[in-house]
């Protein structure tokens, strides 16, 4: 890509200061700082939730906390994790570099932006309210059912089931306005020349998302609506006493939640290439076959949704065809794979943080897949299903494959974002800290799961006992850990570190690192003409 | 722990192990503490899934080493420090390329469908096939948070609960062997027959799991659900609910007694000499003070959970016993029969929607009659009245 026309620094920042200046905000610099700060307090509630489970699982026996209480902060911590720090982060990513990536002056549709944010903080203070209330004698605390809602279990929950609706339904809301927001982007707001086939694949990926999100968002909120009236107006859909079919509310929810986990992991899946182009002095290898890999996983996410509930008892039929169409899902992800270490190849590499995230990034979450490919197996999910194993698989995918490919994408952009360098040694520190403590927690789980522990439960068999405490001693070191990766970041927002050039890093290729680090408020107002 | 009992799952031996111990890099240490695979299979189902479970593994641990092994080469040869030049190439180019890119695709999809495939369509075939030549069968009903079994071809029916008492689950008592996996009424089957097992529930969905046959199945509320099993040695195999049903959701452990045949039998006929004798209780007068003491047993065992020993209830989630307006209620109304929302009506018939359930489907007139009585008189409740097990009878 080459830059035809540059771009003229500009100051006309004029904005109101303060919180109002936050507030009121439609610069997508500044509602992507939103995002990802909003993420990482998020982040550490979540954890912080977890952290008391995996106190209270050190050992066999209740200590710290009754079940019902240990059932709503699994299900809390779920929902936090999902819909309010890895789905904020990369919103915030999308916001900040999307139109910096494809040379746009901002977002499509800047107000919706200011709104699409400003609805996430009520929704988290919904999810979590009740467990403030119950603390007042008012309810019987949070959603207590798992994030997954499932009926008739959330029909006979308290009000932290309604609590947790209302608060889905802001999510949505908001996740659908952030996705109509970026297709608008893309389609209209592309710098002359650059045509969808060069296009970054970082907005491919978020591109795929934001249609998985306007197609699959809908019917959770219809499901989590259809749950309400069932709750509290008398009607029957998942109730067998009046007709209903508990099993649909696993459909629908199913419906939406597959394709949710690519919703999580495409936006990285774009991101990663960049991050291993730059640090491999190397252009990215097989672009098209990465577009076109996004476009496959999209469209088999929403077609393989009941390999979630495999040992509901479906017809063998339904089995089959849900057991092939989730192992197709292995040839577009191992075509990505193939691409990353292919872009690795005969380069010149150097780790610095974002590379060293980027590479155990791919290790990681090859894991999550290898394993997601046995999952698929209804024979052998019989025994994995609902166990830790499953616990296992989801987070080498979801923490692993996500949140390490988010802090790939932090620290690779921070330098850009804040015109600071941050602490390498801090970073490296923070990146092997969380690898050993990573798999020091969620390893032990894969065994756990095999010897026969069912999850969500509160207190285990001796058998368990030694392999509950390694976990538990991994995931402390894990959440103490993150605190580096918090000042490190910090410390660049505070303005702290030595400047970084507009190339921040030597083989980082793409529009973004045309412009100065900080870039000023306001960028690309005459757009780059791309060849 | 290594004191446990013979039921705690062993670690399949041999290569296996050793090669997950190795590939996957877990800690040495003191294995014999640690399980790293299925416990041992003890039905065809089971041994079948522990088969293409291991040969999975295998598959998916030579992948991991191989495509790794090609990655890790790079980054250490590939290195700026060590003077690398970077190539810029962005594809393959030419058809000797071509074919090198596209070899690895061909081969996974030949281990897809074809490796990994075909055994996964057989296992899943052969699991499923519950219903041709079934010995006998057992139905299943999750309840929260219990478990009730019933042999129809013999007219048995009984509730099976958790037996490791509070203390331990507190930590006021040294943990039992089987803590947690322990139950009042083990479920017990012939070895060597196909049983054929229906699942239902009667309040939300639970998952019946025993680790050792290969099964897990859904029970779901106002469904049938089934799945089979075929025990091949006896001895007692133990598991867990797996779907979250609520807060007994840990504490809802499967038991199953696996015996030779002729034991089988001679326990069909204890347990119909028990019914009968029930029914006898049924039919006599029991004194006020027999039924409270018996109901505080029941109450015990099937009420506190949620109602607490204390009788005073969780607030917010579950109501307290002790001057509860649905106990100081009349026992009977004018017409013989009990009122809507009175005692007797929300422990038989429970309260939809919630976790109190109908309890005439699985207490016995006795155990009903007597934890009516119990909570009548108990916790500061002074109704001073007893309803004999014969009324609840005639009310069912």
């Amino acid at each position: 890509m080459d830059i035809a026309t540059h771009h003229p620094a500009q100051h006309h920042a004029a904005h109101p200061t303060g919180v109002l200046r936050w507030l009121t905000t439609t610069n997508h610099k500044d509602i992507g700082t939103l995002y990802l700060s909003f993420a990482l307090v998020m982040f550490f509630v979540g954890g912080l939730m977890i952290l008391a489970v995996r106190a209270e699982l050190f050992q066999p026996g209740l200590q710290l906390m009754q079940p019902d209480f240990f059932n709503q902060l699994i299900g809390v911590h779920a929902l936090v994790m999902i819909f309010a720090a890895l789905m904020p982060a990369a919103t915030g990513f999308a916001n900040w570099m999307i139109p910096l990536m494809i040379g746009a002056p901002d977002m499509a549709l800047p107000r919706l932006n200011n709104w699409g944010f400003w609805l996430l903080p009520p929704a988290a203070f919904l999810l979590t309210l009740p467990f403030l209330l119950a603390l007042f004698g008012i309810g019987s605390g949070a959603i207590d059912t798992g994030w997954t809602f499932y009926a008739p279990l959330s029909i006979q929950g308290g009000m932290g089931i309604d609590f947790a609706i209302f608060a889905v339904h802001l999510l949505g809301i908001s996740s659908i306005m952030g996705s109509i927001n970026i297709i608008a982007t893309i389609f209209n707001l592309r710098a002359p020349g650059m045509t969808l086939m060069k296009m970054p694949l970082f907005a491919w990926g978020w591109l795929i998302t934001a249609f998985l999100l306007i197609a699959t968002i809908p019917v959770l909120a219809g499901a989590v609506t259809m749950l309400l009236t069932d709750r509290h107006f008398g009607t029957h859909f998942f109730q067998a006493a009046g007709g209903g079919d508990p099993i649909l509310f696993q459909h629908l929810f199913w419906f939406f939640g597959h394709p949710e986990v690519y919703i999580l992991l495409l936006p990285v899946w774009g991101l990663i290439p960049h991050i291993l182009s730059a640090f491999s002095r190397k252009p990215i290898y097989g672009y098209k076959a990465q577009v076109w890999s996004f476009a496959a996983i999209g469209i088999l996410s929403v077609i393989v949704w009941a390999h979630h509930f495999f040992t509901a008892g479906l017809p063998v039929p339904a089995l089959i065809y849900f057991m092939f169409s989730t192992m197709s899902i292995s040839l577009p992800l191992a075509v990505l794979f193939f691409c990353w270490i292919a872009t690795m190849w005969r380069g010149a590499m150097s780790f610095e943080t974002p590379m060293l995230f980027a590479t155990g990034f791919i290790v990681l979450f090859g894991i999550a897949g290898l394993t997601g490919l046995i999952l698929a197996d209804v024979a052998a999910d019989a025994q994995y299903h609902h166990s830790y194993f499953v616990v296992a698989h989801f987070h080498y995918a979801l923490f692993a494959g996500g949140i390490m490919g988010v802090m790939a994408g932090v620290y690779y952009w921070l330098p850009k974002w804040t015109g600071r360098r941050y602490s390498e040694t801090l970073g490296k520190w923070h990146f092997w800290l969380t690898v050993v403590s990573f798999n020091l927690t969620f390893m032990p789980q894969f065994f756990l799961g095999l010897a026969g522990m069912p999850r969500r439960i509160p207190d285990y068999a001796l058998q368990f006992a030694e392999f509950n405490a390694i976990s538990t001693v991994g995931a402390f070191i894990l959440g103490v850990s993150q605190l580096l990766f918090a000042w490190n970041a910090i410390r660049c927002m505070g303005g702290k570190g030595q400047p970084a050039e507009a190339r921040a890093w030597e083989g980082a290729r793409g529009l973004e690192w045309e412009l100065p680090s900080p870039p000023p408020h306001h960028t690309w107002e005459i757009q780059p003409e791309v060849k | 722990m290594a004191a446990c009992a013979e039921e705690i799952p062993k670690p399949i031996a041999g290569w296996r192990r050793a090669l997950l111990i190795a590939l996957l890099a877990a800690p040495a240490g003191a294995f014999a503490a640690f399980t790293w695979n299925f416990p041992e299979p003890v039905t065809p189902v089971a041994h079948e899934t522990l088969k293409i479970h291991n040969e999975f593994m295998i598959i998916i641990t030579v992948l991991f080493t191989v495509v790794f092994a090609i990655m890790i080469y790079s980054m250490a040869k590939h290195r700026k420090k060590a003077g690398h030049q970077a190539a810029g190439f962005t594809g393959p180019k030419g058809a000797l390329q071509w074919f090198w890119v596209l070899v690895p695709f061909a081969i996974l999809l030949f281990i897809d469908f074809v490796l990994m495939g075909v055994p996964a369509v057989h296992a899943l075939i052969q699991m499923e096939d519950s219903q041709s030549r079934a010995d006998m069968v057992l139905k299943v009903t999750g309840m929260q948070w219990k478990w009730q079994y019933e042999y129809p071809d013999s007219d048995i029916r009984f509730v099976s609960a958790l037996a490791t008492p509070p203390d331990q689950i507190s930590n006021a008592e040294a943990k039992g062997d089987n803590y947690l996996l322990e139950v009042d009424n083990p479920v017990v089957l012939p070895v060597g027959r196909k049983v054929r097992v229906l699942l239902t529930s009667t309040d939300v969905i639970h998952t019946w799991w025993v680790p050792q046959f290969g099964v897990k199945r859904y029970a779901i509320p106002g469904f049938l659900r089934e799945t089979w099993l075929k025990i091949e040695q006896p001895g007692t195999y133990r598991g867990q609910c797996a779907e979250l049903c609520g807060k007994g959701h840990g504490f809802m452990p499967v038991v199953v007694e696996a015996v030779p045949e002729a034991d089988y039998l001679a326990w069909v006929e204890k347990r119909k000499s028990m019914a009968l004798a029930a029914a006898d209780a049924t039919e006599r007068a029991w004194s006020k003070d027999e039924l409270i003491a018996q109901g505080k047993a029941v109450y015990e065992k099937i009420c506190a959970t949620c109602h607490q020993p204390d009788g005073r209830g969780l607030p917010g989630a579950f109501p307290a016993i002790a001057g509860s307006k649905v106990v100081n209620t009349p026992l009977i109304a004018v017409d013989g029969k009990p009122a809507k929302d009175s005692h007797v009506d929300r422990v038989m018939n429970g309260k939809p929607g919630t976790a109190m359930q109908a309890f005439k489907t699985t207490l016995s007139d006795v155990e009903i009659a007597s934890v009516i009585t119990f909570q009548r008189n108990s916790f500061g409740n002074r109704q001073g009245d007893m309803i004999q097990p014969a009324q609840i009878k005639a009310l069912r």
